[in-house]
This record gives C-alpha cells, sequence and structure tokens, in this order.
C-alpha cells in the first residue's frame, strides 16, 4: 500500500485517520475544546486555585484580579473554581446520560433490526411515542415527580437519549442488513446475533460514535437547563447551570458572572459538535475505504 | 450402486413469496438430486428464479417466504427444519459462492479473520489452529503470500482475488455441497476462466457436489455434467449438459441458444451468415402475471393456442433428458 501515491483520493484506513484529521479544521478545533473540557474537569480533581465551596462573604462579588482570575460570586467563592468542577459535574452528566442512551438504545435498535417483524413494529412505535414529548419538559416531569438532584436528572436525560440511539441503530443496522457480506456470514452459517455482534456492530460504530458525541453536547445543555430551573445539581454541588442561573439576579451588578458560565456551556457544546462533524467526515466508510 | 442416500434429493421444491399485491409463486415444481462428484448446472435470464432456487436451497430464502415440497440433504428432511439446524449446515456441509465478490466480505474484518471464521465456528479450532488452516486453504485457493496476507483488508485485494478469498471462506469446512451463485459474471474474462478452473479443480479433488447457477451457456457446457434451464420459475428442459446442448428440445433453450453471440458471427449449419443477434422477444412475464399454462408460452415463437392454459407435462425424451413443452408431448 506504501506505493499508492498522495493524490490517489482513497487513502488506507488506519494509517491514514491522522494524516487526515490534522487537516480537517473541526475535527482539530473540536478536539482541541473536548481536550479541554476534560483537561479542565481532570484538574479540578487534583487542584483548583480555591476550594470551590469556601464562601468568603467578605470578599463577594470582586472583579477578576491575581487572585482571584475570574472574580468572586455573590458567596465570595473564586469562579474560576466553579467552572472547573462544572466541568467534572457536566462530564459526569453527559458520560451516563450517554452510556444509559447508547446502551439501552443501541442494544434496542439491534433487537429491532435482528429481529424485525412485531418486535421492531413495537420498538419503534415506542420511541416514537417517547419521541413525541419535548425532552426538557419530560425530563422536569420526572425530577419533579422523582425528586430533583443529580442523579434523577441525569437519568432523565439518559432516558431521553434511549429513543434516539434505538432510531439511528436500528436504520443503520438495517442498511448493513441488506448488504452482500451479511448473506456471506449467514451462508457460513452464523446465526443472527453472531451476525449482529460481529458483522453489523462494528460497521456501524462509527455512526454511533458520532451520534454520541451530539447526544453528549444534548446532555450537557439539558442539564445546564435543569440546574438553572433548580432541579438538576443541588446546592453546594457547583454546576454551569446552576452558576447561570445563580448570576441571574446580579445581572446588572456584575453581568460578567453569567458570561463565564455561559461561555463554558457554549465552548463545551460547539467543541462536541464540532468534533462529531469531524468524526462524521473521517470515519465515513464511503471516504475512507474504496469498496 | 450405494444404499447411501444421495447428497441432496429435491422433489417438487417451490417457494411461493408474499408480495404487497398478494404471493407468487417463484419457483415451482423443480425436481433433482444430486451425488456427490457430481456436476449440475442451472441456466436461464434474470428472474427466472435460479437465484431463489440457491436460495431455497441453503434455507435462505426470503423472509416471510414458504416453501414447499421436499429437500432432503443427506437423506435429512430439510423442508420446515430449524433456523439453528440450517445453521449447522450452511458453511459446514453446504458452501456457497457469490456473484458480487467486491461486497461479500465484509470491510471491517481482515480476510483472514473472515475465512477461519467457519473453522472457528464449525469445527471449534482454536485461533491459531484456524489460522493455520485458513492459510493452507488461501495458498490453496492461489492468494499468493497467504501467511503474510492473512491480516490485510478487503479492500487491498482485487475482485478475482477476493472471489479466490470468499471461495476459500466456502469451501473452509470442507462442505459436500457447494452452490456457487453465478461466480464469475462481476470478474474480467480472463480471471473469470482462472475462477472456473479453481472451482472445478477444487469440486474434484474433493468430490464435492456442484450447483453451478449463470446465465452464460459457454460457463455451463465447461463446468457442469448436467443442466437444468429455468424459466419462470420451473425448468423447463433438463438433462446431460451434451444432450441438452445438442438437442435443445424446449423453444426457449433454441432462444436462449440463439441470443448467445459468437465469435466471427458463426455460420450456421444451412450455411446462412448471421448478422445479427436473435435476441428472444418480449420480457420475463412479471411472477403475478405468469400463465396458467406454459410460462414460455407468450413469448414462444411456435406456441399453440392451448400453450397459454395448459400447463405441459415433463416429457422424457432420453432417460435423462426432459423438458416441459407441449409440442415434444404430441410427439411421442
Amino acid at each position: 500500500m506504501s506505493a499508492v501515491p498522495a493524490t490517489a483520493p482513497a487513502a488506507s484506513h488506519g494509517r491514514g485517520f491522522f494524516s487526515r484529521a490534522w487537516r480537517h479544521p473541526s475535527f482539530v478545533i473540536g478536539g482541541v475544546l473536548t481536550l479541554l473540557l476534560a483537561g479542565a474537569a481532570a484538574l479540578s480533581l487534583v487542584w483548583t486555585p480555591w476550594s470551590p465551596y469556601e464562601m468568603n462573604l467578605a470578599n463577594k462579588l470582586q472583579a477578576p484580579s491575581a487572585a482571584h482570575w475570574l472574580g468572586t460570586d455573590p458567596f465570595g467563592r473564586d469562579v474560576a473554581s466553579l467552572l472547573l468542577v462544572g466541568a467534572r459535574n457536566s462530564i459526569l452528566v453527559g458520560v451516563i446520560a450517554v452510556s444509559i442512551g447508547l446502551g439501552v438504545g443501541g442494544a434496542l435498535g439491534l433487537l429491532a433490526s435482528a429481529r424485525r417483524g412485531w418486535i421492531e413494529e413495537m420498538i419503534m412505535r415506542l420511541a416514537d411515542f417517547t419521541f413525541a414529548f419535548p425532552a426538557i419538559l419530560s425530563a422536569i416531569m420526572m425530577t419533579a415527580v422523582f425528586g430533583a438532584g443529580i442523579v434523577n436528572s441525569i437519568i432523565a436525560i439518559g432516558v431521553f437519549n434511549i429513543p434516539t440511539f434505538a432510531r439511528v441503530t436500528r436504520a443503520s443496522a438495517n442498511a448493513i442488513g441488506s448488504r452482500d457480506f451479511i448473506l456471506a456470514a449467514r451462508a457460513c452459517g452464523k446465526g443472527s446475533w453472531r451476525i449482529t455482534i460481529e458483522h453489523v456492530l462494528p460497521n456501524i460504530a462509527s455512526v454511533l460514535i458520532v451520534q454520541a458525541t451530539i447526544q453528549f453536547a444534548l446532555a450537557i445543555l439539558a442539564e445546564a437547563a435543569l440546574s438553572y430551573l433548580g432541579l438538576g445539581t443541588q446546592p453546594p454541588q457547583p454546576s454551569w447551570g446552576r452558576m447561570l442561573s445563580e448570576a441571574q439576579t446580579l445581572l446588572f451588578q456584575s453581568p460578567m458572572l453569567a458570561v463565564y458560565p455561559g461561555v463554558a456551556i457554549a465552548l463545551a457544546v460547539l467543541g462536541l459538535n464540532l468534533l462529531g462533524d469531524g468524526l462524521r467526515d473521517l470515519l465515513d466508510p464511503r471516504l475512507t475505504r474504496k469498496r | 450402486m450405494t444404499h447411501t442416500p444421495p447428497l441432496l434429493e429435491v422433489t417438487d421444491l417451490g417457494l411461493r413469496l408474499r408480495t404487497h399485491t398478494g404471493t407468487v409463486d417463484a419457483v415451482r415444481g423443480v425436481n433433482f438430486s444430486l451425488r456427490r462428484g457430481e456436476t449440475l448446472g442451472l441456466v436461464g435470464e434474470s428472474g427466472c428464479g435460479k437465484s431463489l432456487t440457491a436460495m431455497t436451497l441453503m434455507g435462505l430464502q426470503p423472509e416471510g417466504a414458504t416453501v414447499s415440497g421436499s429437500l432432503r440433504f443427506h437423506g435429512e428432511e430439510m423442508v420446515g427444519q430449524s433456523e439453528a439446524r440450517w445453521c449447522a449446515l450452511r458453511g459446514d456441509r453446504i458452501g456457497m459462492v457469490f456473484q458480487e465478490p467486491m461486497s461479500a466480505l465484509n470491510p471491517v474484518h481482515t480476510i483472514g479473520h473472515q475465512v477461519a471464521e467457519p473453522l472457528r465456528l464449525h469445527r471449534g479450532l482454536t485461533s491459531a489452529a484456524a489460522r493455520k488452516e485458513a492459510v493452507a486453504l488461501l495458498d490453496r485457493v492461489g492468494i499468493a503470500d497467504a501467511a503474510r496476507r492473512f491480516d490485510a483488508w478487503p479492500h487491498q485485494f482485487s475482485g478475482g482475488q477476493r472471489q479466490r478469498i470468499t471461495i476459500a471462506m466456502a469451501l473452509a469446512c470442507g462442505p459436500d455441497l457447494l452452490i456457487a451463485d453465478e461466480p464469475t459474471t462481476a470478474l474480467d474474462v480472463t480471471i473469470a476462466g482462472q475462477i472456473l478452473q479453481l472451482i472445478r479443480d477444487l469440486v474434484r479433488e474433493r468430490s464435492m457436489g456442484l450447483i453451478l447457477i449463470s446465465h452464460d451457456l459457454g460457463v455451463i457446457a465447461q463446468n457442469v455434467s448436467r443442466m437444468m434451464v429455468m424459466y419462470g420459475g420451473m425448468v423447463v428442459e433438463s438433462g446431460p449438459t451434451q444432450d441438452v446442448f445438442t438437442r435443445r428440445a424446449h423453444p426457449y433453450t433454441q432462444g436462449l441458444f440463439g441470443s448467445r453471440p459468437q465469435l466471427g458471427m458463426a455460420a450456421r449449419a444451412d450455411g446462412a451468415m448471421r448478422t445479427r443477434l436473435a435476441a428472444i422477444p418480449g420480457n420475463v412475464p412479471e411472477l403475478r402475471h405468469m400463465p396458467p399454462g406454459c410460462p414460455f408460452a407468450g413469448r414462444c415463437p411456435v406456441a399453440l393456442p392451448t400453450c397459454e392454459t395448459q400447463m405441459p407435462a415433463d416429457t422424457r425424451l432420453e432417460p435423462f433428458h426432459h423438458a416441459r413443452c407441449v409440442r415434444l408431448e404430441a410427439e411421442r
């Protein structure tokens, strides 16, 4: 393969992935922003400039300074530290909610695609049914019924990821299912489960990865919205959404208090979406592999 | 003659498909039996039911289709058999090679993995043992430097090489029966010749039964000793390849031969030069609109008024040569 000229449109995958990735702007920007988010969360585990829980009312609402880079909030807490710990919170929500959605939704989608018939109908109609509710409204309803808090809001967000993943998985699995190599695998005597796991899943993995980054961003937004409404993360646990809602009353006194978490949320979501876009292009089999 | 049952015994095999507009009989009344080492060809134009017949023989008929008649493999009735039983046979006792080598391999697995898969699945071999066996198989089907290329990806091979790889996959467990569905249609003529030679050699070497499906009469002539001509889901003529080629009893068989291009536009027996291909006028009737009589009646140049309404009987011309035409019935 080394003899393939550089101008060949179809580079081999694997080695070619990273060389193409570097030249893909949205992948690079999205990757950097996502790494920043992950880096901030990781850093907050070992170090923050100040304790995010330590209140110091004498120091409240300070402007940015050498001691407090981004100033302090109405309780005198360090805003930079709150943002760092808030990143951890957002990642936690994103990872768990996407895991729930991908795990359950992906399994249901594969089941629907492998079994067809009434099982497929039932799963997909159920997904349509769940889809018909606005997700955030349903999450509000769930947290209202089961109690506000980070655990319940993560579960609520995760549950509403399920139909999205179920649909995407089923649609792409069905497209793969009609390909010749699936028939060839059946002719080799493989049962439908083996075919689903060994042949269908690896072929739709890229689609699911892209969808996961998008859902991750949506989960961060949803958590911020729930926390803003007071249904998500509870005090004193820092969260970007709660920082926003606390800044609301002080919008005319210290507008920057709302800007910092707002920018953090926007950058995190933007980064994940760009990363998803980039991955979609880079993992597209039509571009990576000549068939 | 031994008392063991034939490898494959097909009696009155039918396949009924459910469509939006009702049910259609895509395959009707197919009869044949095949022993180890025997070769059988299925010819006919697109849509005549040859691929569906092959799929039914593998138990891979479309979902919702109903199989009727009897299909005995080593004496075991397979019609109505459980999917688990079919899975145990497929890839182990029956191998299949497909038309499109470019898409018959999974792009996300290495070719070695795919060739070794049936060995792990049916023989329970360890990865190392399966690898060793698969390398030997790849070597046998003519993949150069097989040990090194074991871990290569499908997209790194040409169409002809990929077809060799799918043959290795089909033969991994040493099946008794090989079904090849247009194995060379997607390949260059020169490569096609090599692939057919390989299949021929392997069938002889392992004394497998072979069912070769093709629309190419040249391919049939060179590779199988018996043939069946299919039209509209039915076998219209069957017999030893030699007899069918010389006698061409059924008008459809004659049409099929007439529409075959020949090098230099060969002179006919009567000495006249032919300059145009004699295509069979019309199209294969849609399965839904199949006449109750002979399926070929609508396009047949010598059809009688009764052809449309009456199904001609299967007429024995020679001990093993049969055809279904009302004119042959009358001759007797």
